[in-house]
């Protein structure tokens, strides 16, 4: 090993980290080589600001006088679950408004919340010995409830599918409008600048890693949901679809709106965009190599949206240099293309926290534990009772 | 005397009929084509300002449908909120013209009202909500 996380705190506490982004990297390694690089080079930032379903918040109100068991909870009229103790809640982007339909819902309550504006709490209960009060209607903000963090059990996909739609009408999905007849092509990678393409095996994200969440500092709490590490890989190493994913935790009442946005997908529903950066340590040429990678050298599977099945069909590999292109060509028809996740936010923030290193105000955390390589992703079958 | 301001799309097989010509020779109609253009799978899309006596205008969007071309009354104006922005590209999926496009060097959206044919597409797209039709 040539560095060690230990050496390159000592110098990010200096102020003589040298960090660039995962795009900058690629330039650099091909003008001077893997092995200058790996010598000159601290630290690669890597960033992502896509639309993640899986992402939601756990609040604890503190308690009223006199105090409340909240058996059911609503922040704007969106239901937030409460079955952890009397006055938490988790709340998730994805359930909607009970008057407001697909157009307001627990990702809204977090955009708002973070924004500092106040929400509606409104909860009911059935009342104990310890908790007389039968129900509560107020106005909470995030500073003054007693605390709030976001909690996101999926996030920075490693690659993602194209979709695209061979049906004959337009369907309104989790990948946006997709026109019939295969009359375009949506993706949702910051593909280069995308954390876990630029760290495939998992050597420097794993649990415990410190990380940049919505403006705030963050961790990777644990392996994401549906984490699929075994997911097909190119040779070099780069997953072909999607595979693994981090679980995040940070501070809600630290983020900003700048990059944490509430999304509506028309006819789907809510979710929200979060904006995650990730340090990499450059610990050995090893890192080099895995860092300098490029959208030519990213490839992933389109995938037909048009037919509704789980395991819909593959119409072939395409790389990110295609895709940014804005064309890409499908059984020898051109089809526009169009991503979902934002890579001018994803550049920000690779710059905000190549920023805040280079300040000196964000020191790198090596894991605590690697996230695995092994696990299988299992699909839900549906069994009969025995009888 | 009426004046409106239709989009009709136009299927592969009826691309190349003279469809503007029977709208000023069988209904007495006054026509100026904003735009015009054809798009890949020939799917042609015409911007059209149209004038003349109401009764005409609706036979002639009548014949129109008849000849299997869709036709919907185009929006005055789109409208974006660019400070709300997050440049995620979504509504560059819908837009055929490409009046909405990504610049390839600040991964940032452009909107370019002259290419613009008023189809609202994109309003739906667009996950912010930041895209609004003005009548
Ligand atoms: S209305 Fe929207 S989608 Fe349609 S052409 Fe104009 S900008 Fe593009
Ligand atoms: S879909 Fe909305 S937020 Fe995304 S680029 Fe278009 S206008 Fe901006």
């Amino acid at each position: 090993m040539l560095k060690t996380y230990q050496e390159i705190n000592e110098k990010i506490k200096k102020g003589q980290a040298v960090v660039v982004t995962a795009e900058e990297i690629i330039d650099l390694v091909a003008e001077k080589g893997t092995k200058r690089v790996a010598r000159e080079i601290d630290v690669v930032t890597t960033a992502t600001f896509g639309p993640m379903c899986s992402t939601g918040a756990f609040i604890n109100f503190g308690h009223a006088d006199p105090p409340i068991k909240m058996a059911k909870v609503w922040l704007n009229d969106v239901p937030a679950y409460t079955g952890i103790a009397a006055v938490d809640a988790y709340i998730g982007a994805t359930e909607l408004s009970e008057t407001q339909g697909l157009s307001y819902g627990g990702a809204h309550v977090i955009e708002d919340l973070i924004a500092g504006k106040p929400v509606k709490l409104k909860a009911v209960a059935y009342g104990t010995d310890c908790y007389p009060r039968k129900e509560i209607e107020t106005y909470i903000t995030k500073d003054d409830i007693n605390q709030v963090y976001l909690y996101n059990p999926r996030n920075s996909y490693q690659n993602y599918c194209v979709a695209v739609n061979s049906s004959d009408r337009t369907i309104f999905t989790y990948m946006g409008t997709l026109l019939p007849k295969i009359g375009n092509a949506t993706y949702s990678s910051a593909g280069q600048l995308s954390p876990l393409l630029n760290d495939p095996y998992y050597r420097t994200i794993g649990i415990g890693t410190r990380i940049f969440l919505a403006g705030a500092i963050g961790y990777v709490a644990w392996e994401g949901t549906q984490h699929n590490p075994i997911q097909e890989r190119a040779p070099n190493g780069i997953p072909l679809g999607s595979a693994g994913t981090l679980a995040l935790i940070g501070d809600l009442k630290q983020m900003s709106t700048n990059y944490i946005r509430a999304a509506s997908f028309y006819r789907y529903g809510t979710t929200i965009f979060v904006g995650v950066g990730i340090p990499i340590p450059i610990l050995d040429e090893e890192m080099v190599e895995f860092v300098k990678v490029n959208d030519a050298e990213i490839y992933t599977t389109i995938i037909d949206y048009g037919i509704p099945r789980r395991s819909r069909p593959m119409l072939g590999k395409v790389s990110y240099r295609e895709l940014r292109s804005g064309e890409i060509t499908i059984k020898g028809k051109n089809v526009p293309t169009a991503p979902l996740s934002s890579y001018a936010k994803a550049r920000e923030i690779a710059n905000a926290l190549k920023s805040l290193i280079q300040e000196g105000k964000f020191l790198l955390q090596e894991p605590i534990e690697r996230l695995s390589l092994e696990r299988t992703f299992k699909p839900l079958e549906i069994s009969r009772e025995e009888i | 005397m009426v004046r409106k301001k239709i989009v009709l799309t136009f299927p592969p097989e009826r691309v190349d009929k003279p469809i503007t010509y029977h709208l000023v020779k069988d209904f007495d109609l006054v026509i100026n084509i904003l735009r015009a253009e054809i798009h890949e799978e020939e799917v042609g899309r015409m911007v059209l300002d149209v004038e003349g006596d109401e009764e005409k205008i609706n036979q002639g969007i009548a014949y129109l449908k008849s000849q299997d071309v869709k036709v919907q009354e185009a929006a005055r104006d789109i409208t974006l909120d660019e400070a709300k922005c997050v440049d995620c590209g979504a509504c560059t999926a819908v837009c055929l013209p490409k009046a909405l496009r990504l610049n390839k060097e600040t991964w940032k959206l452009e909107f370019d009202k002259e290419k613009c044919i008023f189809c609202a597409l994109c309003v739906k797209s667009c996950p912010l909500g930041i895209i609004e039709v003005k009548f």
